[in-house]
């Protein structure tokens, strides 16, 4: 049989999945957790505790108050000593809450058991008011409010929701493991976003280097109505939502529009298991899983991290700093972003701690280009990365926005597969962020 | 076949009389008067439309100067002589423009600053500013990519590489384009001063004395005693950062003594001996 796969482009970087069988460990409290208040998309949220403020686990610490912006509540309980700006993985100062850990006293409306719930009792509203209260982001990596995503527009309407499970990225394993553990929570967390959203028909999209969760997820499935596991062939970025869209139901989102354009909500597994705890559960999004791997670290694994705890914890628990150690990368390494401290907190968005020999962490030598259209081929959008990145060097915005800049995912394979190791997404990224700018600009006028 | 030749001829020279009698009158009708002194005035710019003056390009200022009859605010950046002689040229009185310069207001040198992280994605200063805060960790400093080496048109910028920071020569007309293209707003245009002497803070890092210290060893850390060892009130703090202003400053080269991390920075002026060197 064929699998299924996105059309244009793509390309299979080596896998390096060294943590695909660690299970998931739950990692020890830290002595000071760290919430960036700026640590999902939109608006950062207001602080709602003050410095000397005692917490409790789950309680919320700040709250969002524009359309797009979520939550964040304590991972610990303890004293807040700070609000006050700290060093964030880009190595600028933005607004932090900073909690000293005493004890660990949770709040009591949580339902710590392991039991599964399966009967879902709540209705549309009142799933995604608890997901709004309980600051559920998009854990895939780039923390939009998932409130936000589940509100239908008036006018529209979802004919499917799809799960991405698809982990493209090399190297992380937490979306993998998270399937393998917990699946059932999983398949319950999709049957309550099929209601929020209300749809009949669910696809859980998962990339074939995965056999043991297709075969696993597929027979907790049977027991659920309309979830249907779709195994997808390997190929990235399969993992960016219009590619998974148009893999598994073959269709276009236009450009610059939303998913819902077409009919679609595309959640993370991550996510799925967020809303499974946090609607039947009552349990806000503290905790995530972190993939802590690397070619030379001792003990690559899958760890249970409170959100917060400072990465140099994690790098620990996984065997340590190794000596040859070059760069640190918070996320994968296609798209993944170096990181400028050892201090960093976990934040919601982080799925994976990438350490990088000091090799593999230097960049071949900028050469001419030489024409021989690797970019153009790889590009899963359809564009010119060669083109883009000349005409963000000379600022030529018109042209670029022409060009079609800003349907660029900054999926990261043109520079990947560019033998010449041109700085391709590099000046993509500015010219886009520019072409951004002046649109912005020009639809306030 | 002469007949043909003949009324041949007539028609075409009658069709070409009429034609230049036609386009006579068009011309009359659709004349444009254009100034000859733009051109003469254009002549006399530097013609590298760095646009410094305001203005689209060197034609744009001519036009407007022309049609002004003055150079009153209109300075080319370029060429202050260039301003005397179209004054001249015009026949008015000649504006006296303070001859300016842009200065580097950062010293995170290699030593000072030292490197904590390695950079090695596209030399771009935009691209770095959005994506970290700097190899030696301050965020309001100079990240070293050469965006303003680029965008000079008077080859008046360079790398130092030992330093890691751009030097200005002494061709630098003032014109600001590397001003704008300095995603850390760290290149500000003073004026050149008496003597080619200048004082100004060498730092933008507007962090916490403490934060700032200790990422470079020259920041200023807003102490405040500059401000107070000034007579002449030019100099002002804000956000833990002070800013010399350049036409109050006298160059009595006061603060400069006091700053305890030598982070106001003299130009031009001989070694510090005796009090009598010092200008007023």
């Amino acid at each position: 049989m064929r699998l299924k796969t996105f059309k244009i482009g793509g390309t299979h970087p080596p896998e390096c999945k060294f943590s695909e069988r660690a299970a998931i460990e739950e990692l020890a409290l830290p002595t000071r957790a760290v919430f960036p208040l700026g640590q999902s998309l939109g608006a950062p949220p207001v602080p709602v505790v003050q410095k000397g403020d005692a917490v409790k686990v789950g309680q919320m610490i700040a709250k969002g108050e524009a359309f797009i912006s979520s939550n964040i509540h304590s991972s610990v309980s303890g004293k807040v000593v700070a609000i006050d700006d700290c060093i964030d993985a880009s190595g600028y100062k933005r607004p932090a809450i900073i909690i000293e850990v005493e004890g660990d006293e949770w709040d009591a409306s949580i339902d710590r058991s392991p039991d599964l719930k399966r009967t879902i009792h709540a209705e549309k509203e009142e799933i995604i008011a608890i997901i709004k209260e309980h600051g559920i982001v998009g854990m895939g990596g780039a923390a939009f409010p998932s409130h936000v995503k589940l509100m239908i527009p008036e006018g529209k309407k979802c004919e499917a929701l799809i799960i991405n499970a698809v982990e493209c990225e090399p190297y992380l394993t937490s979306d993998h493991r998270l399937m393998l553990e917990k699946g059932e929570e999983l398949l319950v967390g999709v049957k309550i976003l099929m209601r929020a959203v209300e749809v009949k028909k669910a696809y859980i999209g998962i990339e074939n280097n995965k056999p043991d969760a297709i075969a696993h997820l597929t027979e907790l499935a049977k027991g659920y109505d309309g979830i249907e596991v779709v195994p997808l062939k390997v190929k990235y970025p399969q993992g960016a939502e219009k590619q998974l869209i148009q893999a598994i139901v073959n269709r276009e989102v236009p450009c610059g529009k939303l998913p819902i354009e077409v009919g679609v909500v595309v959640v993370n597994v991550g996510t799925a298991v967020a809303v499974y705890e946090a609607v039947q559960k009552n349990k806000p999004l503290i905790q995530r899983v972190v993939t802590v791997t690397g070619k030379s670290l001792a003990k690559p694994s899958n760890f249970y991290v409170r959100i917060g705890t400072p990465t140099f914890m994690l790098i620990e628990a996984a065997g340590g700093l190794p000596d040859d150690y070059g760069k640190l990368v918070s996320g994968g390494p296609m798209m993944g972003k170096a990181v400028t401290s050892l201090d960093i907190p976990i934040t919601k968005g982080t799925s994976g701690i990438l350490l990088m020999t000091r090799k593999e962490s230097k960049r071949i030598p900028v050469q001419n280009c030489i024409r021989c259209a690797k970019c153009t081929t790889i590009c899963c959008m359809g564009l010119e990365p060669y083109l883009l990145s000349n005409l963000a060097t000379c600022n030529d915005f018109e042209q670029l926005e022409g060009e079609g800049v800003m349907n660029c995912i900054e999926c990261g394979s043109c520079q990947y597969i560019c033998p010449s190791g041109r700085p391709l997404l590099d000046m993509i990224r500015t010219g886009k962020g520019q072409v951004g700018k002046i649109i912005k600009n020009r639809n306030v006028k | 076949m002469n007949d043909i030749m003949l009324y041949s001829l007539i028609t075409l020279i009658s069709l070409g009389v009429l034609s230049a009698v036609l386009l006579y009158f068009v011309a009359q009708k659709f004349k444009v008067d254009e100034d000859p002194r733009i051109d003469e005035v254009a002549e006399l710019l530097p013609g590298a439309n760095c646009g410094g003056c305001g203005y689209a390009g060197c034609r744009a200022l001519a036009e407007a100067i022309v049609k002004a009859e003055s150079v009153e605010g209109k300075s080319c950046p370029g060429a202050s002589e260039a301003m005397d002689k179209i004054a001249e040229l015009l026949g008015i009185a000649a504006p006296k423009a303070e001859p300016k310069i842009a200065v580097i207001r950062c010293h995170g040198t290699f030593a000072n600053t030292p490197k904590k992280i390695d950079y090695d994605a596209v030399a771009s200063c935009a691209f770095a500013h959005a994506l970290y805060a700097g190899e030696g960790g301050c965020p309001n400093g100079c990240l070293g990519c050469g965006d303003c080496v680029a965008s000079c048109r008077f080859d008046a910028i360079e790398m130092n590489a030992e330093t890691g920071l751009p030097d200005v020569k002494e061709n630098c007309v003032g014109c600001g384009v590397c001003v704008k293209n300095c995603p850390r707003g760290v290149i500000e245009v003073r004026h050149r001063g008496k003597k080619e002497r200048r004082i100004f803070v060498s730092c933008v890092n507007t962090e916490k004395g403490a934060v700032a210290k200790k990422n470079c060893a020259v920041a200023c850390i807003g102490c405040g005693k500059c401000v107070k060892a000034c007579t002449f009130e030019a100099i002002t703090m804000e956000k833990n950062l002070a800013y010399i202003d350049f036409e109050k400053c006298k160059l009595c080269r006061k603060c400069a003594k006091e700053c305890p991390t030598g982070a106001i920075w003299e130009v031009n002026f001989p070694e510090a001996k005796k009090e009598e060197n010092v200008e007023l």
